[in-house]
């Protein structure tokens, strides 16, 4: 999964703007405020490529607190309960899929 | 072991200082992300999935008792209390934060330790057998050689910006358990007809987007011209190899493109003119380099003592002994394989407990040495044959006594879609389920040899196309798939796998694997036969019949 920013960006469906927090490289996820959250539940839901990419420029003006900005696709049910849209969004929200070693 | 001069210490203390410098720097905003990430990455500190993660170069795979328990110290401080050991006998840690990574780089330089060259378009760890100055196959000790290149390649201003990342292994045995085909430069030590000791010189092998194996582009290469013969292999790459493109930017690209005979004549053009200057070897430079390797002191010793005996009429001790003991040049002694493969655990992980209970054993046992070989398992390279029966329990208390090195489930796998960020596809699942179906090991041991590679994506850092059965995660719709491959192998006969068939579904994957073997088992001319050399007489083609039958 080459940097999504650096293709033509196609949008079908919910996204919001995700990236890696400097200080320790968790993920965060861009708010609506405009800072950045390690809850998805927090992140700034976007359904179109003009939205997601205003949201991906103002994320990347400061790298301090966030690198690498990317849009990813995030699910959103019934009840408006925000998920990861693919897999590879799925291990950077839960870690990875098999028990680590302890 | 290699004693490292004050040099490499105040080098490295002074590399820790500056990089502590560049991480406040980076951490106050002095530093963008574009200005920081090359500096962090010639430090071996990448960003993955969900973490930064340090890879320590362990230089041609020796480490003592010190300097692992040293990383047992950095795991449980610094990490989440495990750390990864890599086919390129290297060590990485997955979850270290940027503003502790300073510490932990202080800590690991302490004892020599460090993530130089690890990353970057430079001359990377010189990998080579984890036997080295144990197994009797040797004709010398191959890291004599290995320490001559980090040398002569650490920092080194000309190869600091090659066209592309370039991987040096050498082998000095009969059998090679370095996999010198598939890297850029291999060198296999041999002695000629004359009993004068001398390299043959393969380039070109690879493996990731584009896989060769390597040509031999020289039969016998006197040892002490090793140095100015590199060189001039580094200048005709940097001279032609292609900087435009970041796939063709391998020597292998090279070496396919023009050719290895012209390839080789550019070389050896290059060398006369540089044979007889300041890289020439001396008789000195090399007896001060052999010089700085520490032999144990060996007692004298008879092979198969009484305690030895003994011990092998507990069954699961000679299972043990039958698999992960192999034959030492001093009498008395063995080489011990410990198998980093517990079956369903992530292959090659170890955790900061079990890395303390290695280390406390090669202190115990095995003169503090311990090696880590490319199919990332750990080694402790000289062990008294009646100290066996003692090391072995401790092992085995610890978890690190799995009698199937070699087998079904000593399993090759990189970090895959679980940490990578340039993943396709998981890796390390796979190989857990593939090694649950034969937790049986019994059967597995009547499989008989069978090396099973995983590589998250074509980048290949699981080495798919030279395993038996090579397994590679591709993306189909944002679903996980693998094709498998069979045939490949790395050592002496080394050659690239050859496609089974369209590729299956992560859940597919185990079930087709076990379907290969079966298969096998009803093929095979005789329990003798093994997998390689069945797929070698038959091709895939019966394979392929069968198993996409039953899929
Ligand atoms: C997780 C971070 C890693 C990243 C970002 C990474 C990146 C890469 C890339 C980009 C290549 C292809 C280079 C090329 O073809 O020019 C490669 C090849 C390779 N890497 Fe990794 N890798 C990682 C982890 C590992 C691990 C864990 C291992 C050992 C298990 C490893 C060992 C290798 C090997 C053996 C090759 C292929 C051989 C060759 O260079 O021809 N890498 N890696
Ligand atoms: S093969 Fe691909 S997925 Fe696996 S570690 Fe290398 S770059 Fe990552």
């Amino acid at each position: 999964m080459a940097a999504p920013q650096q293709q033509k960006l196609k949008v079908n469906g919910p996204v919001a703007v995700t990236a890696n927090r400097l200080t320790d490289g968790a993920v965060v996820w861009r708010t609506k405020a405009g800072g950045w959250s390690v809850e998805l539940v927090d992140a700034a839901i976007v359904t179109t490529a003009d939205a997601a990419l205003a949201l991906l420029a103002e994320a990347g003006k400061r790298d301090l607190d966030a690198v690498g900005p990317y849009v990813a696709p995030v699910t959103v049910d019934d009840q408006g309960t925000i998920g990861p849209g693919n897999l590879r969004e799925r291990i950077r929200v839960a870690g990875p899929t098999f028990e680590l070693p302890h | 072991m290699y004693a490292y001069d004050e040099f490499d210490r105040a080098f490295l203390a002074e590399r820790v200082a500056e990089f502590r410098d560049q991480v406040g720097r980076r951490l106050s905003g002095a530093l963008s992300e574009d200005e920081f990430k090359p500096l962090r990455l010639m430090n071996g500190v990448y960003l993955q999935l969900h973490a930064y993660m340090l890879r320590i170069a362990i230089p041609y795979g020796t480490l003592n008792a010190a300097q692992l328990r040293r990383m047992a110290h950095v795991a449980r401080v610094y990490d989440r209390g495990y750390g990864h050991f890599t086919t390129r006998q290297n060590i990485q840690f997955n979850w270290i934060k940027l503003e502790e990574l300073p510490e932990a780089m202080a800590s690991l330089a302490e004892v020599g330790v460090h993530g130089i060259q690890t990353s970057g378009n430079c001359i990377r760890n010189v990998t080579t057998d984890q036997w080295a100055a144990a197994t009797p196959e040797e004709c010398d000790d191959p890291r004599i050689w290995a320490e001559i290149l980090r040398q002569y390649s650490t920092l080194h201003p000309e190869f600091t910006y090659l066209p592309r990342k370039f991987k040096i292994a050498i082998t000095a045995a009969g059998h090679d358990r370095a996999a010198i085909k598939v890297h850029d430069v291999g060198l296999r030590l041999h002695r000629n007809e004359a009993g004068e000791l001398g390299f043959e010189v393969l380039v070109g092998g690879g493996l990731g987007r584009t896989p060769f194996v390597g040509k031999s582009i020289r039969p016998f290469l006197p040892a002490r011209e090793l140095l100015s013969y590199i060189e001039a292999i580094m200048r005709v790459y940097n001279q032609y190899g292609r900087r435009d493109n970041i796939y063709k930017a391998r020597i292998k690209i090279l070496v396919h493109e023009i050719g290895a005979e012209e390839f080789s004549k550019a070389v050896e053009a290059e060398w006369a003119a540089i044979r007889d200057g300041a890289l020439h070897l001396t008789d000195e430079a090399i007896a001060e380099i052999r010089d700085r390797f520490i032999y144990p002191s060996f007692e004298t010793l008879e092979n198969e003592p009484a305690a030895l005996t003994e011990a092998l009429k507990d069954s699961r001790f000679a299972t043990w002994h039958r698999n992960s003991v192999q034959a030492h040049k001093v009498p008395g002694y063995s080489i011990v394989t410990i198998s980093l493969k517990p079956v369903g655990a992530p292959p090659g992980d170890a955790t900061a407990d079990q890395m303390e209970v290695v280390a406390d054993l090669a202190e115990r046992y095995g003169f503090s040495e311990i090696r880590v070989g490319h199919e990332q398992n750990l080694c402790l390279p000289h062990v008294a044959q009646k100290d066996l029966p003692a090391l072995w329990a401790a092992l085995e208390a610890a978890g690190l006594a799995t009698p199937n090195v070699n087998l079904v489930n000593d399993i090759i796998a990189c970090p895959g879609l679980d940490y990578c960020a340039l993943a396709n596809a998981r890796a390390i699942p796979v190989a857990q389920e593939i090694a649950k179906r034969f937790a049986d090991l019994d059967r597995a041991r009547g499989v008989g040899r069978l090396h099973i590679n995983i590589s998250g994506c074509i980048n290949a850092c699981g080495h798919h196309h030279v395993g038996h059965i090579g397994i590679l995660g591709v993306e189909k719709n944002g679903q996980e798939f693998y094709q498998i491959t069979l045939g490949g192998r790395a050592d002496e006969h080394a050659q690239l796998g050859t496609l089974l068939g369209p590729a299956v579904s992560y859940e597919q994957v185990p079930g087709l694997v076990e379907d290969v073997v079966d298969t096998y088992m009803e093929l095979r001319a005789g329990p003798h036969e093994l997998f390689i050399d069945t797929v070698a007489r038959l091709g895939v083609e019966p394979f392929k019949e069968r198993v996409y039958a039953a899929h």
